[in-house]
């Protein structure tokens, strides 16, 4: 498989009369882009705003961060099961909006996502305080279940984010990046002499809001599977999480998996990238002690002498994360794991709830429970009434100044379990 | 300008007396005493002791709160900017009371550092809260406890960003700090796979933890005779959070009363807890905290009774010390009111 992300760059978002891009600007046609929206009759209301690196803006609650693609030639569309067919993507060519987001908000669900301040002493811990954000208020109909809300509003993110790559599809790329994934046959003879690496890609599915999606799928119904890298450029894995926003992984960071870009960058060097492993964390000890043996059986069965095994969330999820680990060093599998903490405000607890001596080989997104005092903004966009439930706020969170003081939990992919950001701790 | 520093010191390094003066409350006297002097020779214009306090170690150790006030007060009095304390070597009694000083201390916000011997039972109680450096075991190695604590504390004073305990030569407080790498999480992981699977030295982000183990006890011998408590993280609460609670990293648990409490119902009882979703838990909160399964048990006479009492907390996210901390709580309440079992109910 090959796949050509066609990136244009986008430096300025403006609501205009035609949606298209031009000289680095992304207009964009708000009332059709709001009647594309309200066709789900479940929603109420939809509006739109924008922030800029920068501005003294506050967006939150943010459920997901998605970033505008769709296809240009081959198979399928992006968002597989949800917005393209059930059909297999990630090869041919994709059009990218590099440098901006769409950042879906409004009351959903309580307590729910995070965070995103555009300047200040919160921006360095959310990378979408990078880049120029369309955010999509959202207003779901006050008689629909929950679960239909949270439903509503993650389809109203991947719509927008595709109809906004659609509309620019005539757009000259400012650069291209090819990736390819060659059939298993090739791949085991090719870099004879370099090491076989794979990645075993950890999904949250504890459920009930922490969930993740894979081609339409619920990722708690799967059993672990191999996945095409270049698919996930293309959409496959997407979020349906509103707990916890620092270490979900959002649809953002999904599109854009940097531990697959690091072994890219590798791959034919170093290393020989062979495969990724997606495996789910469910909450039953049976699905666990399953999900783990069957992730790393298939990393076995690629003959693999090491493999970077990503998390995703906390707590429950450590058990997984210490099964893969302890399962893939018994198979002869060298491993490095890439999680974060939740030691205590003052950093002086056990960082993790399991523990295996077999994972000496550790990367951490940092402590989430580190207080930050997130000054007042200029203007809000969402609702600053969550600050108190919001996870990683408490009650008190939020002061009379309109300054906020919450856990770095708060803050969208502060924590980032991908390795997305530079962020880490040591030990004083 | 040089930093304005108190020194704080126990009886004996006081000049004041032994063993038999140790229940002396707290005094204040100006400038140096005792092992001040070299102190602040080795300080010199970097930071100036403005006073001493002086006080006995027993009596530090047993009235907590009232030396803790005095010294923030003194604190305060002298517009100080930090405390150094000790060293205390390997002296217990003088060991704490040094680590609980400069734990007062850095509770108000002050800049701390103290000196002990590295088994001093004063390390392992303190050293989360404040910066320790390893001394010998007895006085004589005053000479060489000095200099490293002086320049240490120097470096801390001016704001400098510390290294890690190894480099600085300070005793690992196993405090984790946040930081900015200049690479981002991914490459530092695939790095370091690089050099694991060359057989090369690397160093891991995080050294795993090894966990308290807990032996259950033996099972109930007559449940028909017990007193059964029900303890929960999954954050079921009377309707309002009273004690709010936190969704996430609580700060506090609840204990509730359940008195002519049959069943759980919704609008009376919710969840406060922020990392499930609450939809189920707040229809039928006995999905949670079983109550009315246990009243039927208790009606049928298979356990003796339902405990008074529910205790309840968050347990999304929560610090494992916060958590170990109120589980002791607990579980001597419910000793004490002669509980015989507890079912803990997690989500």
């Amino acid at each position: 498989m090959n796949l050509e992300l066609h990136k244009v760059a986008v430096r300025q978002l403006a609501f205009g009369a035609k949606t298209g891009v031009s000289n680095g600007v992304l207009t964009v046609n708000k009332e059709e882009l709001k009647a594309l929206l309200l066709k789900d009759d479940r929603l109420a209301a939809v509006e739109f705003d924008l922030a800029h690196p920068g501005d003294s803006t506050r967006i939150m609650p943010v459920k997901d961060a998605i970033e505008p693609r769709c296809k240009l030639e081959g198979q399928g569309e992006v968002f597989p099961g949800f917005i393209g067919p059930v059909e297999s993507v990630g090869s041919g060519k994709t059009l990218v909006l590099e440098g901006m987001a769409v950042l879906t908000t409004g009351r959903l669900v309580a307590p729910q996502e995070g965070i995103v301040d555009m300047t200040g002493p919160g921006a360095p811990y959310t990378p979408f305080s990078q880049t120029c954000n369309l955010v999509v208020v959202l207003t779901p109909r006050e008689d629909i279940k929950l679960h239909h809300a949270e439903e509503t509003c993650r389809m109203a993110g991947l719509k927008t984010a595709h109809y906004l790559a659609s509309q620019c599809k005539a757009a000259k790329a400012d650069h291209t990046e090819s990736y390819d994934f060659p059939p298993l046959t090739q791949a085991m003879q090719a870099y004879p002499g370099l090491p076989k690496v794979a990645y075993v890609y950890m999904l949250q599915s504890q459920g009930l809001l922490h969930d993740t999606w894979v081609y339409g799928v619920d990722a708690k119904r799967t059993l672990p599977t191999l996945i095409s890298p270049t698919e996930t450029m293309d959409g496959a894995i997407i979020s349906g999480n509103c707990v916890s926003a620092c270490d979900k992984n959002n649809t953002y960071v999904h599109l854009n998996n940097p531990i697959i870009k690091a072994l890219y960058k590798r791959h034919g060097k170093e290393i020989n990238f062979v495969g990724v492993v997606i495996t789910n964390e469910n909450v039953t000890l049976a699905d666990k002690q399953r999900s783990s043996s069957y992730a790393i059986k298939l990393a076995e069965m690629l003959g693999v002498d090491a493999a970077v095994i990503s998390e995703e969330g906390f707590g429950n999820p450590d058990a997984d994360l210490v099964l893969n680990c302890v399962k893939a060093e018994k198979a002869g599998i060298k491993t490095v794991l890439v999680t974060d903490e939740y030691a205590g405000a003052n950093g002086a607890s056990q960082s993790l709830a399991d523990s295996c001596q077999e994972g000496n080989a550790v990367v951490t997104g940092g402590n989430a429970n580190e207080t930050i005092v997130l000054p007042p903004m200029a203007k809000v966009i969402g609702d600053i009434g969550q600050a108190d439930v919001i996870a990683g706020g408490f009650f008190g969170s939020k002061r009379p100044d309109g300054s906020l003081e919450v856990e770095i939990q708060a803050i969208l992919a502060a924590t980032n379990e991908l390795g997305f950001s530079k962020i880490g701790a040591y030990t004083i | 300008m040089a930093y304005r520093v108190i020194h704080y010191i126990n009886q004996f390094f006081g000049g004041i007396g032994g063993e038999e003066k140790a229940d002396i409350a707290p005094e204040v006297r100006d400038g140096v005493a005792g092992p001040g002097m070299g102190l602040a020779k080795l300080l010199g214009d970097k930071a100036e002791i403005v006073a001493t306090i002086i006080c006995g170690d027993n009596y530090c150790v047993g009235n907590q709160e009232e030396v803790g006030k005095f010294i923030v007060d003194t604190l305060k009095k002298y517009n100080a900017d930090a405390l150094i304390a000790g060293p205390a070597f390997n002296a217990g009694r003088y060991g704490m009371a040094s680590g609980f000083a400069c734990s007062a201390a850095a509770a108000a916000g002050y800049t701390t550092l103290t000196g002990m011997y590295p088994e001093n039972p004063g390390v392992e109680l303190y050293k989360a809260n404040t910066y320790i450096v390893p001394t010998t075991d007895s006085a004589a190695g005053m000479g060489k406890a000095l200099p490293v604590m002086a320049a240490l504390f120097a470096k801390i004073l001016s704001g400098e960003k510390l290294g890690t305990a190894e480099a600085e030569g300070y005793i690992e407080r196993g405090v984790r700090i946040n930081t900015f790498y200049e690479e981002v999480g991914a490459e530092r992981a695939v790095a370091m796979l690089l050099k694991k699977i060359k057989g090369e030295p690397f160093t891991t982000e995080y050294k795993m933890p090894v966990f308290d183990r807990v032996t259950p006890r033996p099972g109930v011998k007559d449940l028909s005779k017990a007193t059964i408590a029900l303890v929960t993280s999954g954050g079921i609460v009377p309707m309002g959070n009273p004690d709010h609670i936190a969704a996430s990293s609580a700060r506090n648990y609840g204990g509730y009363e359940i008195d002519g409490v049959t069943d759980l119902v919704s609008g009376k009882y919710q969840t406060a807890h922020g990392g499930y979703d609450q939809t189920y838990a707040n229809q039928d909160p006995d999905r949670v905290l079983p109550v009315d399964v246990l009243r039927d048990l208790e009606k049928e006479g298979k356990i003796g009774k339902l405990y008074h009492t529910f205790y309840t907390t968050v347990g999304n996210g929560t610090a494992v010390g916060n958590a170990k901390k109120w589980g002791e709580e607990i579980g001597k309440q419910l000793k004490d009111n002669n509980v015989q079992a507890v079912i803990l109910t997690s989500t």
